[in-house]
């Protein structure tokens, strides 16, 4: 955080969370946290551009096992993002699973400044702490995998949910995470025999189903004052036909209440669950579906996990749908299942505009973006490098706030869109306001941090903000496409670090964690419970089991209380 | 007397972390459980580089570790092809200060794996691999294939903790109810313990896979009466033993990669085991050697795109084994300075590089001598990592465990040498640039 007074003058402030919507105002920033005004300060003339917090990304894979696996097996991914160090930059690789350095640097050129690894597995912890500290500029948190974990299916099982409750606070702890993450839960266990699980199937030898497990775990977490709701990733991702275990998935937590003012789920990469269709033969869009439900229904939040054309490299803890996607392509499929807890499978994967298939996946989330009434309800997110390169989030801000750019782009696609989507009808252009809520306010207060800085620029704020070089007038989708690619500033903590889109600065990020409070003796009895697991199956001792101190080197802790 | 439990061996690719042993007077005077011997054996400590050195007019002269570290500058600074090799036996914050300078000078970073598993490298590259922890061997596997590797000798407690004689869930009989197939070219200690072994001609393991692959996937016929000195029918056993697993593993060394086909064979282990995948579970896992070799592929991956054999002379990486990995390019004489840290090439090398490793002036950081140490110039002793120093290592499942430190020590951790080393030469740098 950077000592010092900074005052960005006469920019245009986006900042939704305040309910500022394109005023002329000052920014003052002092030690790192905007103020009320400041004295003697150094100033920015932001001259009518475009001001917005620093961006928030609620779902994106940049540190950890699997996308440094993602990095070893594809050299020639690595080959198309090359730039040599500079005097402050380390030198660069990558395009789809960039090397941490580049990483952090290109996200900071986009504006943002806040990253969640969506996924880590609890065993390999420490090496997604490794990375998030080698990711220079953003602040990170990342979500431990807790769903297809022996423990949490047996106390599901048994129906103890306080003892649940004690489990997930022990691993959210020892993870040093942040809330948890749910990813084919029990089925990514059955791919552990080669076989994989919808959401009313009994997952093998552990006589619950993925549905129990989604519950239980949503019931759990909001025993504690949890800034963030359970992260789904649900069964079937990827299928044609999907929607349906989609939408039964969204009822779980109906009757749930959450702690506080957010929703009881955030159901992540809706994209790829928004399928129709029996086959790949007649898969379709089923946006629409989806999009109704989210717009009746207030218990949850999505992020769009839209299409970004092109190669990209895909990695999920979803191991089976992974062998899936492998048995299309004939590619290169690594897969590695992790003992009593998750599992992951990576393959590359092209996305093209002549494939029916990867077209109609195109419209489904921009559609789920345009459908949606209240921006509040989604995030932008392509789930990193999944369904494209997080580089690509300019496109997509320019599609959603173009009708002309969607109908232009539309033309290249196969003409499957015309008949099997409903992006081509849609006439809704997003403003810049909206484009604020879902690239930083949306996933700010769905996540809780808006509490701790991020997201807005009240006072008390971080002092994260970007300043886009572009006049809140500016209609042409090609010169938005190039402003939200690279600031004009990006400032992090108060401290400059991308000017006219070149990286100037490399201050380190903070990891946020999060301390879920548990009562002793429930923790005591969970104990017991959890020592059988080390002493008989795990292949780690359990004193060397939790991520020590020393791989925080700017920790962030929030407390989560036993909600009473 | 202090007990200390959890302990982290620092030795091969196993990371056993359950051994406890006994400290003494600042010394580790037992090891009560855990270990395997030569695991103990690097515990409990023996000869060790004892001072910083530069070598003068052919004789190694002591020194401090200020004057070593400078010297060590002065030659990485004053380098133009600087080669930075090693780094398997290690700490990964020590390899991370190692890929930070290979930036800063424009080196060549390589490490063991490049005369080890590199060929493995390049066959995941090309088709992948389908793998899993060690804990998931322990619990479900019931069909263990050992390939090319002698874990009796070589990793003396990996058939113990996680395969073969483990006992886990779905195994809590342990061996009683698995099966043992050994492939390899005589018989090992690992190998008279087998249900099964595929006692195979040298350097027939590309044909012997592909025999195997044929008949996974259907093609029995097509597979002659003998392959490579192995039986078809003996082939055809170890079949029904690999399809009716519920939870099949390979484990292969480097049996595999180091003979006649390299990666090739590897590429045809992996396809092997993507056919076995296609009737039950299958997975398959390198046996890795140095205990953190699997560690500095993974920084090196996550720094700059790749896990070894990178150039950086060119500001970016640049990756090319074959062409840039640290024998070709001492094969060519093309390196003018060489950094070993924590490995031995003066032992592992072929005859042709240390010829011109042992021209060139050579910086080795270690704790331990070694045949390396006959033609270092400037000797740098380490803190035993693990015993005197703690730190990140990957096992060989790329699980990632914390060493322990246990004993205090007067020598320096490899980490900060090798920070030293780097502010050093940016002083020599900013010099220069003045």
């Amino acid at each position: 955080m950077a000592e010092g007074e900074l005052l960005i003058r006469n920019g245009v402030v986006y900042d939704p969370i305040n309910g500022v919507n394109g005023e002329k105002k000052d920014i003052s920033i002092r030690d790192g946290k905007v103020v009320e005004e400041v004295m003697n300060p150094k100033v920015i003339d932001a001259e009518g551009r475009v001001v917005m917090p620093g961006g928030v990304d609620i779902h994106s894979h940049i540190a950890g096992a699997k996308v440094n696996v993602g990095r070893l097996f594809r050299p020639e991914d690595g080959r198309k993002g090359r730039e040599a160090k500079t005097k402050v930059c380390r030198a660069q690789s990558g395009y789809s699973v960039p090397n941490t350095f580049a990483t952090g640097y290109r996200y900071a050129k986009m504006g943002y400044t806040f990253v969640m690894e969506a996924a880590m597995p609890p065993l390999a912890a420490r090496h997604t702490h490794e990375e998030m500290v080698d990711i220079p500029i953003l602040d990170n948190a990342a979500m431990p995998l807790i769903d297809n974990n022996w423990m949490t299916m047996e106390y599901v099982k048994s129906g103890d949910t306080d003892l649940l409750a004690a489990y997930i606070a022990w691993m959210i702890k020892a993870t040093k995470g942040y809330g948890v993450k749910v990813v084919n839960p029990g089925g990514t266990e059955a791919w552990a025999w080669g076989k994989n699980c919808d959401i009313n199937d009994a997952v093998p030898y552990f006589d619950v189903t993925p549905a129990e497990i989604i519950k239980g775990l949503a019931e759990a977490t909001e025993k504690f004052e949890m800034p963030h709701s359970i992260h789904v990733h649900g069964n079937m991702l990827g299928h044609p036909g999907n929607f349906e275990t989609t939408l039964a998935t969204y009822d779980l937590v109906k009757g749930i209440k959450p702690y506080r003012d957010r929703p009881a789920m955030h159901a992540t990469h809706t994209q790829f669950h928004s399928y129709g269709g029996t086959r790949w033969g007649d898969f379709e869009s089923k946006a629409g579906a989806i999009a109704d439900y989210v717009n009746k229904n207030e218990h949850l939040s999505i992020d769009i996990g839209s299409i970004i054309l092109g190669d990209t490299t895909t990695m999920t803890a979803d191991g089976p749908m992974e062998y899936s996607l492998y048995q299309i392509t004939g590619r290169k499929w690594t897969n590695h299942d992790v003992e009593l807890e998750t599992g992951s499978g990576i393959t590359p994967f092209l996305y093209s505009g002549k494939s029916p298939v990867n077209t109609v996946q195109w419209a489904i989330g921009q559609e789920l973006a345009l459908l949606i009434k209240d921006p509040w309800k989604l995030a932008l997110t392509t789930d990193h490098p999944n369904a494209g390169p997080f580089i690509g989030y300019p496109i997509i801000i320019s599609m959603l706030m173009s009708k002309k750019r969607r109908e232009e782009s539309a033309e290249d696609m196969h003409s499957v869109i015309y008949d099997r989507a409903e992006l081509p009808s849609i006439d809704r252009e997003y403003d810049l306001n909206e484009i604020a809520i879902i690239t930083r306010g949306m996933a700010a207060k769905t996540l809780g941090l808006h509490e701790h800085g991020k997201g807005h620029l009240g006072v008390g704020a971080d002092g994260d903000v970007a300043i886009y070089d572009i006049s809140p007038e500016e209609r042409d989708a090609g010169k938005i496409q190039k402003a939200f690619l690279n600031t004009k500033y990006t400032i992090k903590g108060g401290e400059v670090v991308v000017k006219d889109g070149e990286v100037v600065a490399t201050p380190a990020g903070r990891t946020i964690f999060v301390t879920p409070e548990c009562d002793d003796k429930l923790t005591e009895e969970m104990m017991v419970k959890l020592k059988d697991k080390f002493d008989h199956y795990y292949s780690v001792t359990f004193n060397n089991y939790p991520v020590q101190d020393a791989y925080l080197p700017n920790p962030y802790e929030i407390k989560a209380p036993w909600r009473s | 007397m202090v007990e200390i439990t959890d302990v982290v061996c620092s030795l091969c690719g196993c990371v056993c972390d359950d051994i406890v042993v006994e400290v003494e007077d600042n010394k580790v005077t037992k090891v009560k459980k855990g270990a395997c011997s030569v695991g103990k054996s690097k515990l409990m400590g023996h000869g060790r580089i004892e001072s910083p050195a530069i070598r003068e007019n052919g004789t190694l002269k002591n020194c401090s570790y200020d004057e070593a570290i400078k010297k060590a500058a002065e030659i990485l600074a004053a380098a133009r092809r600087p080669l930075l090799y090693g780094w398997s036996s290690t700490v990964c914050e020590a390899d991370k200060v190692g890929v930070e300078l290979a930036e800063e000078i424009g080196a060549v970073i390589d490490n063991t794996a490049s005369v080890c598993h590199g060929p493995s490298v390049l066959a995941i590259q090309d088709v992948g691999l389908p793998s899993c922890t060690l804990g998931e061997v322990k619990n479900r596997a019931d069909l263990v294939i050992y390939w090319g590797a002698n874990p009796a000798a070589a990793h003396a407690n990996h058939m113990k903790r996680y395969s073969y004689i483990s006992k886990g869930y779905w195994t809590e009989e342990g061996k009683k109810n698995k099966k043992l197939i050994v492939v390899d070219v005589r018989k090992t200690a690992t190998a008279k313990m087998a249900d099964v072994f595929l006692q195979m001609e040298q350097g027939k393991d590309y044909l012997v896979f592909s025999a195997l692959r044929a008949m996974l996937l259907g093609y029995e016929d097509v597979v002659p009466e003998e392959v490579g000195g192995v039986s078809k029918k003996d082939l055809l056993e170890t079949v029904r033993l690999m399809k009716e697993a519920k939870f099949g593993m390979i484990f292969f060394g480097m049996g595999v990669t180091h003979t006649r086909a390299r990666h090739n064979n590897v590429v045809n282990a992996i396809q092997t085991t993507r056919a076995a995948h296609t009737h039950t579970k299958f997975s398959i896992m390198p046996m890795r050697g140095h205990y953190n070799v699997a560690g500095i592929n993974q920084v090196c991956t996550w720094e700059t795109g790749y896990p070894f054999a990178v150039d950086l002379s060119r500001g970016y990486a640049w990756y090319n084994p074959g062409e840039i990995s640290a024998t070709d390019l001492l094969v060519r004489r093309e390196c003018d300075a060489a950094l070993i840290i924590a490995s031995d090439p003066g032992a592992h090398f072929p005859g042709e590089s240390i010829k011109h490793l042992s021209k060139i002036p050579v910086i080795q950081i270690d704790p331990f001598p070694n045949p390396t140490t006959e033609f270092a110039d400037v000797l740098i002793p380490a803190a035993i990592s693990g015993v005197e120093a703690e730190g990140n290592v990957y096992r060989m499942d790329n699980i990632p465990i914390r060493l322990r430190k246990l004993v205090d020590t007067e020598y320096v951790a490899d980490e900060e040498i090798m920070k030293r080393i780097l502010e050093e030469v940016r002083a020599i740098k900013e010099k220069e640039g003045e």
